[in-house]
């Protein structure tokens, strides 16, 4: 019997990630979510700039590139154009939290009928490892070499946070991949967020907390237990908004 | 007897699944390079595995397929 193999939605294409990345597998949890829901043949990925940009090699739905931060409207076109089709974007924290927080709050707010996967890494990976707007306060950086300087550079964007207290949104979680228990938690995140899309329920958001052992100059290892001990502190996991739940709530 | 098959090639060397295996079963080839340039993963206790599938859940490559009772 075979426990574990390869989902179909991923192609077998070896990944250009570094070793140890963990957008691997997030990209193998929304393969396996696309195999297990039945919906490869309907699914449009739109991939991001940033580390993830060649995701559009990595799943066999079919997959459109998007200018640097603007996925979520393009999504929005092609969800309006094809209201059948699933639609999904993958993006990275430079893309979504940064250039991109435009697209990321008002598709939120209009509540546009997509699934948006965040990858959070707390830096710019694909351009070597600069402060990325949801780099941690004293994060050392290849743009903050002392640590990132609150008083000079600001604080992180907490995007969970700041998209719950929009009325639009139907569904916010901020999971993580760094163990084995976390995954399955992710993957079950990311199928309700594919599932409330299928329902028509509108705007879904998983955001994950992912790690980058490159530029944070760490071991794979020690990278994920970093995510644990700096990055789960400043970004609690947990369910932000799930407006389908609080209406039954209200109801009760 | 639980089976393990490695798309070695494609492995990074990261070694995830060895930390997270809670047997042992896996290993890193150091005598082994791959094609990537990598000493890639290989099953060096695979009598021992109980074929939880950990391994293949935490590799960021998707190298790793299990199967139970082969």
């Amino acid at each position: 019997m075979v426990v574990f193999k390869k989902p179909h939605a991923l192609s077998d294409v070896p990944l250009h990630y570094c070793p140890g990345c963990t957008h691997g597998i997030v990209h193998r949890l929304v393969a396996e979510v696309i195999d297990e829901l039945g919906i490869e043949g309907k699914t449009i990925g739109i991939a991001p700039v940033g580390c993830s940009v060649m995701a559009y090699n990595y799943f066999e739905c079919d997959m459109i590139e998007a200018a640097h931060g603007r996925a979520p409207a393009v999504a929005t076109g092609v969800k309006r154009a094809n209201p059948d089709n699933i639609v999904f974007t993958y993006q990275g924290d430079g893309d979504l939290a940064s250039i991109g927080t435009a697209e990321t709050v008002h598709s939120a707010a209009r509540n546009e009928n997509i699934t948006v996967i965040f990858i959070n890494n707390a830096i710019y990976g694909m351009t070597g490892g600069q402060m990325a707007p949801t780099s941690l306060p004293g994060q050392v950086t290849q743009t903050s070499p002392y640590g990132r300087d609150v008083n000079l550079c600001g604080y992180p964007v907490k995007i969970c946070e700041m998209l719950a207290q929009l009325d639009g949104p139907e569904y916010l979680e901020r999971v993580t991949v760094n163990n084995v228990k976390q995954i399955k938690n992710a993957k079950r995140a990311i199928k309700k967020a594919f599932q409330n899309q299928i329902d028509g329920k509108g705007f879904s958001l998983i955001e994950v907390i992912s790690s980058c052992p490159t530029n944070w100059g760490m071991t794979p290892q020690a990278a994920l237990k970093w995510i644990d001990e700096k990055m789960i502190p400043y970004y609690p996991l947990g369910v932000y908004k799930d407006r389908s739940a609080e209406k039954k709530e209200d109801k009760q | 007897m639980n089976k393990l098959t490695f798309r070695t090639d494609n492995c990074k060397g990261c070694g995830l699944c060895v930390d997270v295996c809670p047997k042992k079963v896996l290993a890193l080839a150091e005598d082994v390079i791959n094609k990537k340039g990598h000493h890639p993963v290989t099953a060096v206790n695979p009598e021992a595995c109980i074929a939880c599938a950990f391994c293949a859940t935490m590799c960021p490559d998707c190298i790793i397929e299990v199967e139970k009772g082969v």
